[in-house]
């Protein structure tokens, strides 16, 4: 696969962004899953915008990879990747929640272009990509499956199951991330139900494992390259990462797991993510239209 | 009119004040305590509040086996994940040796937030109510859900609770005893009878009322217990009223229509219009937008008893 040198700074405007969209949608419709949307703004960025071969023209083309977000209740920030890529519309972005609205609370394989499994009962999308990536294998092609797990998700025993299943099958094609963000919805996962030794688990399941930064972007272009290389067994990214990031009175807050904002909290946050001064004021207008 | 209270609410409340009476109450989450209100025994009672982390079937395997010890264990998620993810845990782990586990869904029928289709659960009561050696109950309001808590606790056997996230005004009396297999005529009428359990009550009274100014003198039952269902109340209905109209927060196949259904059609046949989620998955949206997208308003209810009444 060629790949044209992406510009990081780009990059970076990508993810912040999504991360103003993702303020402006939860503004707008009153609620939403805020901090593992944050959590994921830099490896959905460097997902869609350097690793993916996906054609939003063509959202069915065969030899497309696929993406599967499993935690699903980060959806709000899946949508504004979507729009940024060109699957979907930016002004459908405002709908998210509304019941004829394609953007459904948890992603709709069969409303939204661009989502392949529809997700938001934990621990179900990895086994979803297992299957996808044999059904490569089975059929000679080439595309790799990708996963976005959350680290919370990662208590369901499914995922476990899929792990060992993944392995099994030498599913190279195949390359899962958590997003390690230390929290889930009651509490901190090192208290509710750890985890650890993580990495360890998932080596002895037979995985190549990487652990980085999961907001370096450099670090998560070179577990991705890595990853290709790694011949027989499957790859996981273990990403470090800060729910909520971006927005300071979000960040490794349980509180902000899934929310409804105040006028003051969306001015505050777009503000502090460098939104132009309009923007904040016709979003700040439109959610008092609600 | 009193305030509004969330089922939810009580039942959070409920256990505590239980939990201090029992010491073999203990209750396991599978984060989502903030949400089911179980966050209030967790800060009564750190020692007996078990959290499994996001792993509702372990959850009710541990559940399982602590009933083994004489505890009283009420393991607790959303309802879509108490059934749908459980199913067969619920089954051969509880049900089948009738240990004493309780199982808690909060968050149900169409009413999840804004948390949409794979939130809502519209297969759980289907889904307990065909297991073997199951109670299925879905208490109405704060009062109600006060006493099935109670009930629950003090019942040796496995239990499904189907309790309401949003508020709800009193429906039964103040001084209302929960009974087993037994419903509650919440208004007498000749013409035809609603029966409905949980949030949609509320708007099956209003129907009531809407109804009446048409000339249609309507019964309303508070059919909490869904299992064992009151069958002599059903009969009674369909002899005096000759009409029966369901109206569930579910889908239509497999619950509290399906259930009232079965009893007519054995026992006394009527005609039986069931209103309910038909056999459609949700979508996102807040309470009256659900309503208004499934025709579960009181004015959509109304409407539809005017019609089959009126045939
Ligand atoms: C099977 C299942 N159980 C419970 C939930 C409710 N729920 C939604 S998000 C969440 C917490 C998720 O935590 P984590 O995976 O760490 O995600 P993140 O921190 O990225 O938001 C829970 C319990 C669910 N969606 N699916
Ligand atoms: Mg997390």
């Amino acid at each position: 696969m060629n790949k044209k040198p992406v510009e990081r700074k780009k990059l970076e405007e990508i993810a912040n962004r999504l991360r103003i969209k993702v303020v402006k949608m939860i503004g707008k419709s009153g609620f939403g899953h805020a901090g593992g949307s944050m959590s994921i703004a830099e490896i959905l960025t460097t997902l869609y915008f350097y690793e993916l071969q996906v054609d939003p023209e063509n959202p069915a083309w065969e030899e497309r990879d696929r993406f599967i977000l499993s935690k699903g209740h980060a959806a709000p920030i899946f949508y504004a990747v979507l729009s940024e890529k060109g699957f979907i519309p930016e002004d459908i972005l405002l709908t998210i929640h509304h019941p004829d609205s394609p953007l459904q609370c948890h992603p709709d394989m069969r409303l939204c272009p661009g989502v392949e499994a529809s997700t938001g009962a934990l621990g179900q999308g990895l086994s979803i990509a297992v299957g996808m990536a044999l059904g490569a294998k089975l059929k000679g092609k080439s595309f790799r499956v990708y996963a976005l797990l959350g680290d919370g998700e990662a208590q369901e025993g499914q995922v476990w199951e899929a792990a060992m299943s993944a392995s099994k099958f030498k599913l190279d094609n195949l390359l899962a991330i958590i997003d390690y963000n230390k929290l889930e919805l009651s509490g901190k996962i090192n208290e509710v139900m750890p985890l650890e030794p993580l990495y360890d688990k998932w080596v002895s399941f037979g995985w190549h494992v990487i652990e980085i930064n999961g907001h370096s972007f450099t670090q998560i272009i070179n577990a991705l390259d890595e990853a290709k290389k790694i011949k027989g067994k499957p790859t996981l990214i273990i990403a470090h990462t800060v729910k909520g990031q971006g927005v300071s009175f979000m960040e490794d807050k349980v509180e902000w797991h899934a929310v409804s904002m105040s006028v003051d909290q969306v001015k505050e946050a777009l503000k502090e993510l460098g939104c132009p001064q309009e923007e904040i004021e016709l979003t700040l207008s439109q959610m008092k239209e609600e | 009119m009193s305030d509004r209270i969330a089922p939810r609410e009580a039942f959070g409340k409920t256990l505590v004040r239980l939990g201090e009476e029992n010491p073999n109450i203990v209750v396991l989450d599978a984060d989502l305590a903030p949400s089911t209100k179980t966050s209030y025994f967790r800060e009564s009672f750190p020692q007996r509040f078990i959290p499994v982390g996001i792993a509702e079937q372990n959850m009710i395997g541990i559940a399982a086996g602590l009933s083994t010890l004489g505890f009283i264990p009420f393991a607790t998620t959303f309802a879509c994940f108490a059934s749908r993810r459980v199913c067969d845990q619920v089954t051969v782990s509880c049900a089948y040796p009738r240990l004493n586990v309780k199982i808690v869904g909060g968050y149900v029928g169409l009413f999840v937030g804004k948390n949409g289709a794979t939130h809502q659960a519209l297969e759980d009561i289907a889904i307990m109510r065909s297991i073997a050696n199951m109670v299925v109950i879905e208490p109405v309001d704060a009062t109600e859900t006060e006493r099935v808590i109670e009930f629950a606790c003090n019942y040796d056997g496995p239990v499904y609770l189907r309790i309401g996230r949003d508020p709800m005004p009193q429906i039964v009396p103040q001084d209302y005893k929960f009974q087993l297999g037994r419903a509650l005529v919440l208004r007498e009428g000749k013409d035809v009878t609603l029966i409905s359990s949980g949030a949609m009550v509320e708007d099956t009274l209003k129907a009531a009322s809407l109804v009446e100014k048409e000339g249609i003198d309507a019964r309303v039952i508070n059919m909490s217990c869904i299992k064992p269902v009151d069958e002599e109340i059903i009969v009674k209905a369909a002899e005096e009223t000759g009409r029966i109209v369901t109206v569930e927060n579910h889908n239509i196949i497999g619950g509290l229509g399906s259930a009232v259904c079965e009893v007519v059609a054995e026992r006394y046949p009527v005609r039986i219009k069931r209103i309910g989620i038909r056999d459609v998955f949700g979508k996102s949206g807040t309470n009256e937008e659900m309503k208004a997208k499934f025709k579960l308003r009181a004015e959509d209810i109304a409407k539809e008893v005017i019609n089959f009444v009126g045939r």
